[in-house]
């Protein structure tokens, strides 16, 4: 139903193609396009699938696999790089006890790379969903992770 | 006009040619890995760069058309280091097990590195991961460790053939060529039509090989193989031999393949012969009795699972006649079986097709009339010509000889089959004389031949003025057909009477089974040598073969009998265009 | 009558918002209102400050007073201090805050203080009130324009300017413009490039979060100048708080008739929509921009045709960066001679730059151009932090240069830094002190040029991996010497025979790591 109340907001036209996938992935529960997600968009924009698929795998923001609830997006541009993301990298998937583009088991937190995320005066950065944390400590990443675990 | 020095050459040239072709002019041939004479230029692989004076960075020679007064060097220091470079990457994540690969000695990656003169791998890196092998399909397999995005079979895919099974998937290192869905051909939409194998340089894409299974069937005492060839095929075969291209190699065929083993040497030009007398005969019911128009043509099997992908509301349309191929096979197992007295289940039907799709066709559940798999293995032109060199035979050394009756005899109208608007030209001979009862003097309609993409002719049949269309390339028959549908919608009918569809372009003597390295040029000479076949044939009208006569006095009785029916006709489905199974029967 | 007192304006952007400005404000308004002091203390949010990884930044007018670091705990202390006793609030006074230069005609002379063109508003206006913008002399220049110019007029004083891409390589703006309204063409694009994604550079961002409506009336002359009649703005799927105080300001300027038909009276018809990419660094590049707004995988086109002949829908196109549109309007209402009071002969104006990295002060500023990196590192940038000395820094980005100390005294301009214009464009200066591992940051480099390569060509996608493949080789001790050589190699062939700007630019970060650096390089491999 969600699919179609999203549809409802957009012109057929092609050049919506990345509005329609972006709003039918955060309405995934499992923030992903799933493979109904990429039948609903390609029969509304009258394109093929393979069309779709090919759009989708091309943009790092989409995902072709389910995802956690919180989508961690660490930053691994030479600012961040500099002030230290590697380590905090490290940090991430221990405290996770998953690799880069997994998903912990509680299926709470999937870990991924990013290229920059313009917000490199507060570098080392990572966002978290849509929200941006900056000047990151293992402390804060702590304090982050806890928070949202508690609140699940 | 405008004027360019070439390597210090002054060329005077058109405007809008390419560095490439103004090169070619003055004798200066630029390498070229992802550039295809029949495919827009995409620029992907870099190879052939060239220096033009006064510009920053090199110059894509297929794509850069040349401007005024340019200065253009091909062959610069330069040029040459970064050519090689950009040949030692791709060849350092290429599979290279080059002697084990079918593309071997045929392969345009490999001949360029001979012309580049390259003689280390630099770069490259042991122990590299394989990707996954696509063997899903029965017709066709994707080895993507083999493949160097160069994007032709993707470009094919979607703009010749709007299939659009195949596509560019992830980025920059982690590029793939896929299906949608990336659940392998065999799962997609693809229709095994094979133009992907044709335009594909490497060995990444290839037909799925029945090879093994004929040798098998063929040592086996036990069984009655026997053969039939597709039209096309005896205008390709040769080329795999070194012949000429456009060479007909009809009675040498029928040699080599006895020579191989083959029980019994049939052609499917007889029943393309039957083909005829049985849509021609459903032609002339549909416009006598008010049926569905515009008849189309099914010979074409990657039309065929096109149409019932795509275009699911002209299944009724479709002429209800099976493929020559298909009717071969269930006359194989009955007609002939019979005759011999040969049980029909040590019958192996082989048939040689310049086709992939066909063995899409072979294996579909219900051609099964004959109580039987009513053809057994399908071989491409390049598989029957691998057997032949493997088995020693050079075709260029065989003597003429003839095929086996009683299904070998053909008309000129069997073997223009091969050749896009060739079914349409032998039906409008024999449906002439269904319905005048006289025949077509002149039988050569030119209107329907050669290589436009949408053919129209008019025929006047005593009065009735018969509307026909042909197109060939299922990007030109979706053109078409796009067209028909809204007539049918708009007025109830449309301004066709009957319709050929091809799905490759150039029909069948363009196929996806036909020997690698074909263009547009080449098949349209290899249609050429059928009309001339034709032409030189002591009969040119499917109703005259007395083969013909024959079949249907001592087995069938007469065209759209009830043992014709059940024999040489089918029916179709409805299918997803999500993983092209099945969804309903028409 | 009520008369405000003081003006509270704090900054609300993706940096101050992550430190809780929303909370801060809320608790500000409240202690005010506590004290009764509401009417006379007004709030305001305003956009970037320029003040960035200092937690919560606002400003106190008209002391002009900076407050960094601000957290809820600290407001009742700040409200009762500074705005009911009037004694400034030492202990979060932000020391190094940047002065307000008030543009005028003529020039203030003060370099330090930042010569303001670009980010004139930005942190002194509510950038969600069209009002704000309008009253600070927003519009005037469409206006001017639309009512006593022609469109060769604009295009003649954009040339007359001098003013050069700053998304890019540099290339005239003005002469772009005459490009464009010579290809005939019923109907013609102006977009915006705001795929802001070259690593350390966000002064894009700042723009369309802190002044979005001098974007849209940069794009408003743009469209008039070359005929066009609609105008996309195409912003990075991250930048999230852009994309609503665009949408926001272009829906507050057609309400105002600013877009949409007979604007300010006049004949002229031109629209903006915004459109959101979705993670792709050659989204960037102005070709594969347009392929991906029309909806397609972001692979660049070959040029010629340039998006001015055939761009978007193949269409006549003009495709310019956000701070070269919001240099426009001040151009325009003041005049090219004016602009060209600013920066060098050869190079007019301002430059807006990040500073990032182990500097004092990291933040954004706006300097002029022919500004040395020393000026901008140690005067803008405060030095290196931590009592450490300096030792190079990546200006530009990814596709930027490793620069030594010995180019520290370089004028910067894009006349100076032919060979980095690319990379001067961008902005970001990333300064490193003498602990930097410099082969640790080529590989850094390298990575993301492999992960951003679109793949179309061979030249990029291969080269990128097999550079990636060398340098993980000689991060770990593990490469010969020859290494260097294949980097080299590999690097002059992607320069060569790239499809696109991406693959050419990588051989600037490696050449330049390579010759300022070599030694380090040369101690890893045997």
């Amino acid at each position: 139903m969600y699919r179609e109340e999203i549809l409802k907001r957009y012109e057929p036209s092609l050049d919506n193609i990345l509005y329609i996938l972006h709003d039918l992935q955060d309405n995934n529960p499992q923030h992903y396009i799933s493979k109904e997600d990429i039948e609903v968009c390609a029969n509304f924009l009258k394109v093929p699938y393979s069309y779709v698929h090919g759009v989708v795998t091309f943009y790092s923001m989409f995902s072709l696999e389910p995802r956690g609830r919180y989508i961690i997006r660490l930053c691994e541009s030479p600012p961040c790089h500099l002030m230290g993301s590697e380590s905090l990298l490290e940090y991430l998937k221990k405290k996770l006890n998953v690799d880069i583009g997994e998903t912990t088991k509680d299926g709470l937190f999937t870990l991924e790379l990013t290229s920059c995320l313009g917000i490199c005066g507060v570098a080392p950065a990572m966002m978290i969903n849509n929200e941006m944390v900056g000047n990151l400590t293992p402390e804060k990443i702590d304090a982050v992770i806890e928070e949202r675990r508690n609140m699940s | 006009m405008i004027r360019v020095k070439i390597n210090n050459i002054d060329v005077e040239i058109k405007e809008g040619t390419t560095i490439l072709e103004a090169a070619k002019k003055v004798g200066f041939n630029i390498p070229t890995l992802c550039h295809h004479p029949d495919l827009k230029p995409k620029g992907s692989c870099g190879i052939c760069v060239v220096e033009v004076e006064g510009m920053p960075t090199l110059k894509r020679a297929c794509m850069t058309e040349v401007v005024n007064g340019w200065k253009i060097h091909t062959n610069t220091p330069l040029v040459r280091t970064t050519r090689k470079t950009i040949l030692e990457l791709i060849l350092s994540e290429h599979d290279m097990d080059c002697p084990t690969c079918i593309k071997n000695n045929k392969c345009e990656l490999q001949s360029l590195a001979t012309t580049l003169g390259i003689n280390d791998l630099k770069f490259k890196k042991e122990g590299k991961e394989k990707k996954k092998i696509d063997d899903s399909s029965v017709a066709i397999v994707r080895n993507p460790n083999k493949c160097i995005l160069c994007g032709r079979c993707v470009q094919v895919c979607e703009e010749i053939q709007t299939v659009n099974a195949l596509t560019v998937s992830q980025r920059g290192f982690d590029t793939i060529i896929t299906d949608a869905f990336d659940v392998g051909l065999g799962n997609s939409v693809c229709v095994n039509c094979g133009q992907c194998t044709v335009f594909c340089p490497v060995g990444a894409l290839y037909e799925k090989s029945n090879i093994d299974k004929v040798w098998m069937a063929i040592n086996d005492p036990d069984k009655h193989v026997v053969v039939q060839e597709a039209p096309a095929v005896r205008a390709m075969l040769g080329e795999e031999f070194g012949m000429e291209p456009g060479t007909l190699v009809v009675g040498k065929m029928y040699a080599a393949l006895r020579r191989l083993g083959f029980d019994a040497v049939f052609d499917t030009n007889f029943t393309a012969d039957l083909t005829i007398l049985e849509e021609g005969t459903e032609i002339v019911t549909r416009i006598k009795e008010g049926g569905k128009l515009p008849i189309i043509t099914s010979c074409s099997p990657g039309w065929v699972k096109f149409m019932e992908t795509f275009f699911p509301h002209l299944g009724e349309y479709l002429s209800t006649a099976k493929s020559p191929q298909q009717m071969f096979g269930a006359l194989s197992k009955t007609y002939y079986a019979e005759l011999k007295g040969i049980p029909p289940e040590k019958i192996v039907s082989v048939s040689i097709m310049p086709c992939t799709a066909k063995k899409f066709e072979c294996s579909r559940p219900e051609m099964k009339d004959s109580g039987f798999k009513d053809v057994d293995y399908v071989l491409t032109t390049r598989e029957i010509a691998r057997m032949m060199r493997e088995a020693g035979i050079d075709l260029k050394e065989m003597p003429e000889e003839s095929a086996d009756d009683p299904m070998g005899q053909y008309t000129g109208a069997g073997t223009i089959f091969g050749a896009t608007g060739g079914v349409m030209e032998a039906a409008l001979r024999s449906a002439y004389f269904l319905v005048t009862g006289r025949e077509l003097q002149d039988v050569d309609i030119l209107a329907v031949r050669g290589m436009e993409g949408i053919k129209e002719a008019e025929i006047d049949i005593d009065g009735l003025k018969l509307k026909v269309a042909v197109a060939h390339g299922l990007g030109n028959a979706r053109r078409l057909l796009d067209k028909v549908t809204e007539q049918l919608q708009k007025e109830g009918k449309s301004e066709y009477h009957a319709i050929e569809i091809m799905a490759c372009p150039g029909g069948c003597v363009g196929g996806g089974g036909q020997p690698w390295g074909s263009d547009m040029a080449r098949r349209a000479r290899r249609g050429e040598t059928l009309y001339k076949e034709d032409k030189t044939l002591p009969y040119r009208r499917s109703h005259e073969n007395p083969s013909i006569k024959l079949v249907y006095e001592r087995y069938l009785g007469k065209p759209n009998s009830e043992k014709a029916h059940h024999l040489l006709h089918t029916h179709y489905y409805k299918r997803s265009k999500i993983d092209g199974k099945v969804i309903s029967e028409h | 009558m009520n008369i405000v007192r003081n003006h509270i304006l704090i900054s609300i952007d993706a940096g101050t918002i992550m430190a809780g400005a929303k909370a801060v404000e809320d608790a500000l308004i409240k202690e005010l209102t506590k004290y009764g002091l509401d009417k006379e203390v007004s709030v305001l949010e305003t956009g970037s400050l320029g003040i960035t990884g200092r937690g919560v930044v606002l400003v106190v007018y008209p002391e002009g007073i900076y407050y960094a670091n601000v957290t809820v705990r600290d407001v009742p202390e700040l409200v009762e201090e500074h705005l009911l006793k009037g004694r400034p609030l030492k202990r979060l006074i932000l020391t190094e805050a940047p002065k307000r230069t008030i543009v005028t005609k003529e020039k203030t002379g003060l370099l330090k203080e930042q010569p303001r063109i670009v980010l004139r508003n930005c942190g002194f206006i509510n950038p969600e009130n069209i009002d704000e913008y309008i009253a600070a002399g927003g519009y005037e220049a469409i206006a001017k324009a639309l009512h006593g110019m022609t469109p060769e007029d604009v295009v003649n004083e954009v040339k007359a300017s001098g003013l050069m891409g700053r998304g890019g390589a540099g290339f005239p703006t003005g002469l772009k413009w005459e490009f464009a309204i010579k290809t005939p063409g019923e109907e013609k694009f102006v977009i915006c490039n705001a795929d802001e994604g070259e690593p350390g550079t966000f002064k894009d961002r700042l723009i369309l979060e802190g002044d979005p409506h001098k974007l849209i009336e940069g794009m408003l002359l743009a469209g008039y100048a070359i005929g066009a009649q609609t105008g996309f703005v195409y912003i990075r799927g991250e930048y999230g708080l852009s994309i609503e105080r665009i949408e926001k300001a272009i829906a507050d300027a057609r309400t105002y008739g600013l877009l949409g038909k007979n604007i300010l009276d006049s004949n002229f018809r031109f629209d903006i929509f915004v459109k959101k990419g979705a993670g792709a660094y050659i989204c960037g590049e102005e070709t594969a921009l347009i392929e991906s707004l029309e909806g397609k995988r972001g692979h660049p086109r070959n040029k010629p045709p340039f998006p001015i002949n055939a761009g978007l829908w193949g269409k006549p196109t003009l495709v310019n960066n956000v701070e070269t549109l919001a240099n426009i309007p001040e151009i325009i209402k003041n005049g090219a001679e004016w602009y060209r009071g600013y920066g060098t002969d050869k190079c007019p104006g301002t430059k807006v730059y990040t500073i990032l990295g182990h500097v004092q002060t990291p933040g954004l500023i706006e300097a002029e151009m022919g500004t040395t990196l020393k000026e901008i590192i140690f005067e803008y940038g405060g030095g290196i932090k931590d009592g450490k000395a300096f030792k190079g820094a990546l200006i530009g980005g990814a596709a930027g240069a490793f620069i030594s100390s010995e180019m520290l005294d370089v004028k910067m301009d894009f006349v100076n830094l032919r060979e980095y214009a690319a990379a001067l464009g961008s902005g970001a200066i990333l300064v490193m002190n003498e602990d930097t591992d410099m082969v640790d940051m080529l590989k850094n480099v390298l990575h993301f040029f492999k992960h951003e390569s679109c793949g179309h060509c061979v030249p990029c996608r291969l080269g990128t991996a097999k550079l990636v493949e060398i340098i993980d080789n000689i991060a770990v001790s593990k490469g010969k010497k020859e290494d260097l050589d294949s980097l080299l190699e590999i690097t002059q062939a992607m320069k060569s025979a790239s499809f696109c700007p991406l693959g050419q630019s990588v051989s600037l970060p490696v050449s330049s790591a390579l010759k300022y650096f070599r030694d380090e390089f040369m101690a890893r491999v045997s």
